[in-house]
């Protein structure tokens, strides 16, 4: 069962809210012993923006198990509003609507379905954001 | 009739999926001509929204208007008919969204259409007795109806919350009265086993929908209420057009003050969310000063009604999330097959 690694990352997941570090501002999804980047062991809670601006993307028509209802989904390449990248499922789009940069904003979606008698697995996903211009 | 006075509404938002068919669309595959028909569109949940994630989308407005500490938030209940587990409540899933999590108090409520509502009465009591601080009443719904049957020309998706506390300077509006009617009245059910609701046809009207909305507004407006030119808004249930309608005909409500809360044209019957999207896209409008009559009705049969007046905060609030309108405009058309994908009626073998 993968419940324990769901659960323990749905702060991310739903709000995208982690532990950034004190000292050189490394973003990590969860708290960890010692910063990645530079050693230090002094952590804030925080969250990153929930828009920012779509760089590039792909359309995934043959898709891994477990997500072939949501095919054809597109994964996108997000610089978020901080300068934070970070790769997420985009929704809610035509496909037209995919280049020049087009604002994005994050939204609360079903992630993965495990069957009718699994949990569903919440998330963020991004799309065009309702204030486009 | 109970004067609630002290509970206010801080924060509110509606959602409305992105999503939108045609109720011609739909009575082309089943030969009917719907090109007249008055509920023109319904919005469409996207294949990975539910009850669960319209409500987080509301409940985030909500809380971009109220601008309080989510933390403060110490009951969420959600009114749906369409819940995504029918054991594990959907408040703390929402909780966790928006940042309240621990929360107090998280069950989901049924009631049909007027789960919702029921929400708001209950939040409003546990803020009156002081057990809690400020508590959130949400109704959402992934509406189903039979393919084929009349309900699959306006059973719709979309969400509304609202954020309740004690009445401050700072507050959007305050609910000052409270009323409700419920009966034994099987006009439509649905058993634990059936994706679909079944209906008593015309037996909805008279008995079911007109009973239960003029027993609770009458309520309202009689033993030492309030007179009908106090009043500058009513928002009714809307399984359709010509039932609210008919209601304000009866209780000789001007065109003017229903139409702003009349939205089931353009996103058909959202269920547990039809009458407060009703409401939402009133309070996008209306000034300090001005009340509004909301009746909810949920089959099997109740209906809610409150009044509310505006305030000030009105105009330093609204602004903080996208109006409804936003929202009803900015659409994607999908036809029959992509909505079957949508609810899920293709099987993946
Ligand atoms: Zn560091």
């Amino acid at each position: 069962m993968r419940i324990p690694g769901y659960w323990r990352n749905t702060q991310f997941f739903y709000r995208l809210a982690g532990w950034k570090c004190v000292h050189c501002g490394a973003f990590h999804h969860y708290k960890p012993v010692v910063c990645k980047r530079c050693g230090s062991r002094e952590f804030a809670q925080a969250e990153l923006p929930s828009s920012g601006k779509l760089i590039t993307y792909t359309i995934v028509r043959s898709p891994p198990r477990g997500f072939e209802l949501f095919a054809p989904y597109a994964i996108g390449l997000i610089e978020l509003e901080d300068g934070t990248r970070i790769l997420s499922q985009l929704t809610d789009f035509k496909e037209n609507e995919l280049k020049d940069e087009i604002k994005v904003e994050a939204v609360f979606r079903r992630v993965r379905i495990n069957g009718d008698q699994g949990i569903i697995e919440y998330g963020y996903k991004f799309r065009p954001a309702l204030r486009r211009s | 009739m109970v004067k609630l006075g002290g509970v206010a509404v801080h924060g509110y938002g509606g959602y409305i999926p992105r999503y939108r068919i045609k109720a011609e669309e739909i009575g082309r595959v089943w030969g009917q001509d719907k090109s007249g028909s008055p509920v023109v569109e319904k919005a469409v949940a996207g294949i990975d929204e539910d009850a669960a994630t319209m409500a987080v989308e509301a409940a985030r407005m909500a809380l971009r208007r109220a601008m309080i500490d989510p933390k403060k938030i110490s009951a969420i209940y959600v009114g749906s008919e369409s819940k995504p587990y029918a054991v594990k409540p959907t408040g703390t899933i929402v909780a966790e969204a928006i940042g309240a999590s621990p929360t107090k108090l998280a069950a989901d409520l049924e009631f049909a259409c007027k789960a919702g509502s029921e929400a708001i009465a209950i939040i409003a009591g546990l803020i009156r007795s002081g057990q809690i601080e400020y508590g959130l009443a949400i109704g959402a719904d992934t509406a189903q109806g039979r393919p084929g049957d009349a309900l699959e020309y306006t059973a719709a998706s979309g969400a509304a919350a609202f954020i309740l506390g004690r009445l401050d300077d700072r507050a959007i509006a305050e609910i000052e009265a409270w009323s409700a009617y419920a009966t034994d009245t099987p006009d439509f059910w649905r058993r634990p086993s059936d994706k679909y609701p079944m209906h008593a046809a015309r037996f909805t009207g008279e008995p079911a929908y007109f009973r239960h909305i003029l027993g609770a507004v009458q309520s309202l407006l009689e033993d030492d209420g309030y007179a009908l030119n106090e009043i500058d808004y009513f928002v009714f249930h809307q399984p359709n057009v010509k039932f609210p309608l008919v209601v304000a005909k009866y209780l000789k409500v001007d065109q003017e003050k229903l139409s702003p809360g009349l939205i089931a044209n353009l996103v058909g019957n959202t269920y547990s969310a039809c009458s407060l999207l009703g409401l939402v896209n009133v309070l996008d409008q209306a000034q300090p000063g001005q009340r509004i009559l909301l009746a909810s009705y949920g089959s099997g049969a109740g209906s809610d009604a409150f009044l509310i007046r505006i305030l000030d905060g009105i105009f330093e609030r609204r602004d903080l999330a996208p109006r409804l309108a936003e929202l009803i405009e900015d659409k994607i058309y999908i036809d029959y097959s992509m909505y079957l994908k949508f609810r899920e009626e293709i099987i993946m073998r």
